[in-house]
Order: structure tokens, then C-alpha cells, then sequence
């Protein structure tokens, strides 16, 4: 999907997959310290840091753990130690770090992690679902998703300046879609190291406090005197969270007048500023909602496509603004939360009046293509439906497109 | 070797800070005053889920004088990996000890410490053993000795005990020491020495509970001294190649002078249920331990 | 909040303090009492002092801190001339 934002890019135009577009980010922010362990589809990402590094391209150490848990942990204690740290991992590989994930966010430290989101098992499976990347929603990590190769570049180095902001401090967790970005060559632009060392400096290693030999004696973790200290600490994450959405704002301007790209931070409208009825999608696959949502428009529906581009912190003004006068959303989850439904369409569903119509669609599991001659008929059909019936609202439906079942 | 009257100056040196969580007679307060002592106060630790990390009291206040991390259960090696990864980009020198009990290092972070190990991480690791699951209440672990009662095996542990400190030396480290809270100037010269090496140091510290084996809370130092003078617990050292009974176990190398092991089992309440046969069982086990212990002294040497 | 002590984020991190874990000296049910005639000062109470609830003073004598002495007894224990006796509290 080409991003009209690029034509006024600045950067060398090149051409690659969205896992190596990570690995360029990594080095142009100039990282201190790797750890990651393989699995599909991550690893081209350390596959192409470890060559930086023994190369010489990237100063930093990338210290080869024996399993996610300790990628996690590893970049972890070097963030507590000071240095600018990243990992990234996959489905099962995201899963194993899951107690790490809550200590790392709550130890409010800066991180960057990559996650190429993949299906989880059984049965084994490589291809791309989102049920991996949502599942650490509650986590306290800063959550965003990409829709192209340039988008995963982008969003990966501005990681870094958001992590680190004093406002926010807390750790952020890029989505790109498994093979369908991670191994997927586009065309993307990156800018130069000069230009990425003027907006992003080294990472100040006294924020937000430093374990070090002989240093300040300060500890980290033990048991709170009162309950209460315990909450207060899971409001501060709160406010930050809700700082954070600000942050993103100010690094996305600050992006976009050193790149020439800019972006709507938190959701991405796209035609729905007059739209009666809109889509809502996450990830590489709302670039084919994107071509159905022209298809549609060409042929008189006035439908709209809203792209979310951070699921945390959660941008419920920016839904509740593009949502406000629509007769109908139909949203998109390539994901699903068992006994319940798609998680965009639960967490979106807060913010629908009662009278305005609503259809969860869960689509693209395990990897399932969904074209955009899917998207188009699914959102036909709602539209038609909403028109015939007045109203419509139904929280789970199953699109499975194949000989074996479907609706 | 380090005196007492060289620790003088330590007198009123509070590096552990008086008025902790930890039960009467901890060990494991013993071991880390003696650790803070050995390193002079100056070094960064991590410590996993474990009696330490109640041990120091509560937010915003602790009892440790050093920057500490407390972390997940098996994460510790591997936050220190990176700790010291980091440190050594910034150019911040001293040390990064690991301070973690049998669960955290036999049991459920035994993958994190074997792969800290093996990529010779510069780190001291410091295996504070109180042979059981402590914190939660007592129940058998890697390290638990065979036939001793946990809660979860209450007549008797059914399971050998996990040689950790020999199979760390399998993974090529510069430096694996076993050290028991009774002999501190042992103890506190093998952590000098450690910190003097680069790379994965490993010490197994001996630390007899007194809730946990059930002998009194004045015991502690008297139960860890039995284990050595009945050859129960070897104390050696494993320095770049070569390996050598210390000091204190060395009269025990002949079996004659060792004390009955009688004297060590039967202070403590988690083998009050042993038949003679156990102990004969036991008694063996020790046998086999020294010989195999003395071969290596013959193959590192 | 002020235990709040980093300066950059609201973060709740500790710093060293006697008896963080409370005035553990009330948990204690005997306590040591240092003949101090027979003291030989020796240090080894000091030394095998879980709590590091004994100064070992200058003039290499000992005392005992009672506000967090959990009366353990290893001091009383490990000291080689029998100069330290257990005393139930409570008892003059």
C-alpha cells in the first residue's frame, strides 16, 4: 500500500522487507544493547542486527539468549543499567516473556520491542493473526501496529524518542504483520543518520534512575509498605499512558517536519470525515480495506475507513470524534478473544450509542487472506442490512470465506 | 585468608541494615552482610522472587545499601546480563552479583542461569541455598537432600538433589566455589576472589534455615558448621582449571575425622522421621559425594 | 508522595533505612545480655549477627541493639566463653 505521505519524503529511497526495515531502525537509533531469540517470522530482524553489529554498522552488544524470556529480561536489566535497549519476538516467543512484559512496563523503564504478530497454537502455525499482540494489551506497554513497510520503519524509530519522553516512560511494543510485512518488499524512505542524531540524542541513562555499581542505593521492586502505594503506582502508569497520547502527537510533528511524513498519531481517518458508515481496521490488511473503501465510494456508498494505529494507549477521543454521526461501523479484528469476540470490536463497542449499528467481524485467522473484494462485500452487506433493517447489531460474526464452513 | 580483626573496621558499618523482615536467625542475612563486607558495600544486585526480596522490608524503604533490582522468579541472570552488558558500554565498572535462592536457580530459572553461564556473562552469581521453597512455606525443590520432609513431601523427599554447582562448572566457567554461611572468612574470600575474575563466577552458599529444617532459631551457625565437620556440605573451589578442597573441609577428606553424621541429622525436625537404613543411605551418598569431589581435585588439578 | 524518588517519574522506589522491616526488636522473646567481664572481644557475635543488631565497637567490645535484636540467640550460640546469656523478656 503506497502511503500518498511518501512523495514529499525526505531520505534515501530503498527497498526492502518490513523485518529488515526494523533492523535499520534499530541501528539509525543508534541501540546499545540487543537481545532476542529466533522465531519465525522475527527473525530476519536479529538475523539482520547480528550482521550490523559484527559488521561494526551498529555499536551495541546483541547478547544471544536461550529463550524470549531472557531476550526480554536481558534488554531489561540494560535499560535499568542506562542503555537504550530492543528486542523483538513473535507469537509463542511473546507469550513466553509475559511475566516480563508486566515487570518491564511497571519497572517504567524505555524499550523497544518488535512484535511480527503470527498465530498461536495449535495447531503450529506461522501466518499472521493480531490475537498475539492484543493479548498483551493490559500489559502497560505502549501498543502500536503498522500498515506498511515504511510505517514499521517509521514507527520503530519514533519508539525510541516516545519510550524515552520523561512524560511517558514506558516501554512500546511495534506490531508488524507477520510475512505479509515482515517478509514483504516495498519501497520505503530512510532518513539519514545526521538527520535521525539531530532529533533523537542518547538516551539520558540517569532516567528515570540507574542501578550501578557504587551508585545511588536505590531499590527497585521490593514489597510496598501499603496496598495503596500499589495502586498509586498502576495510576501513575495511567497518567502517563494518557500523556503518552500527547507525546505521540509532538513526536509525530517533530517526525514529520524532519521526514516529510506525517501522520494522524493515534488513528488514521481515512475518507470518513463525511462517511455514514465506517470500517474499522488494524495492521497491513486495512490497505486492502483502504482499495474496498475506494471501490465503495466509486460506486456511491459513503463509507470510510478509520485505521488504528495505537491500541494503547487507547484512543478513545480520537474513535469517539470520527465515530460521532455515523449510522453504522462494522470493525475488522484479526484477532479473537475466546468466549467473546474480536477485541477491537469489544473495545470499540464502548464507544458506539446505542443507536447507531454495530457488526464485530472476525476475519483472517491463521493467516486467511482477506482481499479487498472480502472487505468490500462484508461491508456491502452491513451497509445493506442497516439500510433494510433500520438497525443491526451484532457483536461476533465469523467470516470464514472457505468450503468448509462460513456463514 | 581474611581475618576478623581486618573486618574491625566494618564494626558499625551498617551495609545491611538492622530491623529486616527475615525470620530469627536467617542465613541468608548472614550470607548477604558477608557478601556487602567482601565487596566493600560497592556493587549492584539483582535478586529474584525468594525470601530476599521480603527480606528487606517494604517500599519505599529497604535494608540493602546497594542499587538492587528485584525481579521475576527466573529472570535474574539474564537481567544481569544485561545490566552488565550495559554498564560496560557506559564505561561503569564493579560488580553485578546475582543473589538468588535454590528455586530460582536449580528449578525454575535454571534455563536463565545455564545460558548466563555459558555466554561467561561477568557476573558473580551467589546461590544462597536453604535446600527448599522457603518463601511460599517450605517445599522441596531442586536442592532439597533426599528424604528430607517439605510440605510437599511429607514423608520424605523421594528425588535425588540437583548438583548445581557441578554442573555449572560443565558449562566452562572461570570460577565455581561452594561456601557455607558458618565460614564467613571462606566465604568472603572466595567473593574477593570472584570479583577478580572476569566472567561467570558461581558461588553455592550453604544457608541452614531454621523454620525451614525445624531446628532453633541459635542453630544456624551451629547446624552449617555440622554440615561441613560431618562432610555433609564440601566446601572447594574451582578456579580456572583447577579444583581444591578450602581450608575448613580440608581435615574432612579423611572420613575418619569427620563427625558422625548423626550429630548434623538429628538437630534438625526434617529428618526426624529417618529410619537407620536412611541414614545408611545418607551416610553412602556423603561417601560418594567426597569421592567424587576428591577425583576431580585429581582432575583439575 | 514522599517516597517518591525519582526525580523524573512518579515511581515508588526504596532507600535504605533501620528497620525497614519494622522495630524488629519487639518480635523478641529472650534477650542477650553481654557479661561483659567474661567478653573476650573476640567479635564473633558480632560477625554471626543475622540482624546487624551488634556494634562492634571501637575498643572491640560489643552492644547490642535493641530496638531490632530479634533474640535469635546465635550470638549467645557462637560465643566461645559463654559471655552471652539469654534472658526471657519480661524477667529483670
Amino acid at each position: 500500500m503506497i502511503n500518498q505521505s511518501q512523495v514529499s519524503s525526505r531520505g534515501i529511497r530503498r527497498i526492502m522487507v518490513g523485518d529488515h526495515a526494523v533492523a535499520e531502525a534499530v541501528k539509525l537509533a543508534r541501540v546499545n544493547v540487543i537481545s532476542a531469540y529466533p522465531i519465525t517470522p522475527q527473525t530476519l530482524i536479529v538475523e539482520r542486527l547480528s550482521e550490523m553489529v559484527e559488521r561494526g554498522e551498529l555499536k551495541a552488544d546483541f547478547i544471544r539468549v536461550e529463550s524470549e524470556f531472557s531476550a526480554l529480561a536481558s534488554v531489561y536489566g540494560a535499560a535499568a543499567a542506562g542503555a537504550r535497549a530492543f528486542t523483538a519476538t513473535s507469537s509463542h516467543g511473546l507469550f513466553y516473556m509475559y511475566e516480563m512484559l508486566w515487570w518491564a512496563a511497571a519497572s517504567r523503564l524505555p524499550l523497544v520491542m518488535a512484535v511480527v504478530t503470527r498465530t498461536l497454537g495449535p495447531p503450529w502455525n506461522i501466518h499472521d493473526e493480531h490475537t498475539d499482540i492484543l493479548a498483551i494489551r493490559d500489559s502497560g506497554w505502549i501498543i502500536g501496529m503498522a500498515s506498511d513497510v515504511q510505517e514499521v520503519f517509521d514507527m520503530t524509530l519514533t519508539a525510541f524518542k516516545l519510550s524515552e519522553d520523561e512524560r511517558v516512560l514506558l516501554p512500546v511494543a511495534i506490531g508488524l504483520d507477520g510475512f505479509i510485512l515482515s517478509h514483504t518488499i516495498e519501497p520505503l524512505y530512510i532518513p539519514s543518520q545526521e538527520d535521525v542524531d539531530s532529533w533523537l540524542p542518547p538516551r539520558n541513562p540517569k532516567v528515570p534512575y540507574v542501578i550501578e555499581p557504587g551508585g545511588e542505593p536505590v531499590t527497585l521492586g521490593n514489597l510496598p509498605r501499603m496496598d495503596v502505594y500499589h495502586e498509586l503506582h498502576r495510576a501513575y502508569m495511567d497518567e502517563a499512558m494518557d500523556k503518552a497520547k500527547n507525546v505521540l502527537h509532538e513526536v509525530y510533528s517533530e517526525y514529520g517536519k524532519l521526514t516529510g511524513r506525517y501522520y494522524e498519531p493515534l488513528v488514521e481517518c481515512y475518507r470518513c470525515s463525511d462517511a455514514k458508515y465506517v470500517a474499522v481496521t488494524m495492521g497491513a490488511w486495512s490497505g486492502d480495506a483502504k482499495v474496498a473503501v475506494d471501490e465503495l465510494r466509486d460506486g456511491g456508498y459513503p463509507v470510510g475507513l478509520i485505521r488504528i494505529r495505537y491500541i494503547r494507549p487507547f484512543p478513545d477521543e480520537e474513535l469517539a470524534t470520527y465515530i460521532n454521526g455515523v449510522r453504522g461501523i462494522v470493525v475488522f479484528d484479526r484477532d479473537y478473544s475466546a468466549g467473546f469476540g474480536g477485541v477491537l470490536a469489544g473495545e470499540l463497542m464502548g464507544l458506539v450509542p446505542s443507536n447507531v449499528s454495530f457488526k464485530g467481524v472476525i476475519a483472517g485467522l491463521g493467516g486467511v487472506d482477506v482481499s479487498p473484494s472480502d472487505f468490500r462485500d462484508v461491508i456491502v452487506n452491513f451497509i445493506n442490512d442497516v439500510e433494510r433493517d433500520g438497525y443491526l447489531r451484532v457483536r461476533k460474526w465469523w467470516y470464514i470465506p472457505s468450503v468448509n464452513g462460513g456463514d | 585468608m581474611v581475618t576478623i580483626n581486618e573486618l574491625h573496621k566494618y564494626g558499625r558499618t551498617k551495609l545491611i541494615m538492622p530491623g529486616t523482615a527475615a525470620c530469627p536467625g536467617c542465613p541468608l542475612q548472614l550470607g548477604m552482610r558477608y557478601l556487602a563486607m567482601a565487596l566493600d558495600g560497592k556493587f549492584a544486585m539483582v535478586i529474584p522472587a525468594g525470601c530476599s526480596s521480603v527480606i528487606p522490608g517494604t517500599a519505599p524503604y529497604t535494608a540493602f545499601t546497594v542499587p538492587t533490582m528485584h525481579v521475576p522468579f527466573a529472570s535474574s541472570p539474564a537481567v544481569a546480563s544485561g545490566l552488565r552488558r550495559a554498564l560496560r558500554i557506559r564505561g561503569v565498572d564493579g560488580p553485578v552479583v546475582v543473589w538468588a535462592g535454590d528455586g530460582a536457580s536449580a528449578d525454575i530459572g535454571f534455563a536463565s542461569l545455564s545460558g548466563a553461564a555459558y555466554r561467561n556473562e561477568d557476573i558473580i552469581y551467589i546461590l544462597a541455598d536453604n535446600e527448599a521453597y522457603m518463601n511460599t512455606g517450605i517445599q522441596a525443590s531442586g536442592t532439597t537432600p533426599p528424604k528430607a520432609w517439605t510440605t510437599t513431601s511429607p514423608r520424605g523427599k523421594t528425588e535425588g538433589r540437583k548438583d548445581v554447582s557441578l554442573i555449572m562448572i560443565m558449562h566452562n566457567v572461570p570460577y565455581v566455589a561452594t561456601a557455607s554461611i558458618a565460614y564467613p572468612m571462606d566465604f568472603i574470600d572466595k567473593v574477593r576472589r570472584a570479583a577478580s575474575i572476569r566472567g561467570f563466577k558461581f558461588i553455592h552458599l550453604h544457608a541452614p534455615c531454621p523454620p525451614g529444617w525445624k531446628f532453633p532459631d541459635n542453630y544456624t551457625v551451629r547446624v552449617a558448621r555440622l554440615a561441613v565437620e560431618t562432610g555433609m556440605w564440601i566446601l572447594w573451589e574451582y578456579n580456572q582449571g583447577k579444583l581444591t578442597i578450602s581450608p575448613p573441609s580440608i581435615p574432612y577428606k579423611d572420613k575418619g575425622r569427620r563427625k558422625p553424621i548423626e550429630e548434623y541429622l538429628k538437630l534438625q525436625g526434617r529428618f526426624s522421621h529417618l529410619t537407620k537404613e536412611d541414614i545408611e543411605e545418607i551416610k553412602a551418598g556423603v561417601d560418594r559425594q567426597w569421592d567424587l569431589i576428591l577425583k576431580l581435585t585429581e582432575i583439575y588439578r | 508522595m514522599s517516597s517518591v524518588s525519582s526525580k523524573y517519574v512518579k515511581y515508588i522506589l526504596s532507600k535504605p533505612m533501620m528497620g525497614a522491616g519494622g522495630k524488629t526488636g519487639t518480635w523478641r522473646v529472650h534477650r542477650p545480655v553481654i557479661d561483659a567481664e567474661k567478653c573476650i572481644k573476640c567479635g564473633l557475635c558480632w560477625l554471626y549477627c543475622p540482624e546487624n543488631a551488634i556494634d562492634w565497637l571501637e575498643d572491640k567490645t560489643v552492644a547490642v541493639d535493641y530496638d531490632y535484636c530479634k533474640g535469635c540467640g546465635i550470638c549467645s550460640d557462637v560465643c566461645p566463653v559463654r559471655a552471652i546469656t539469654m534472658v526471657k523478656e519480661g524477667v529483670i
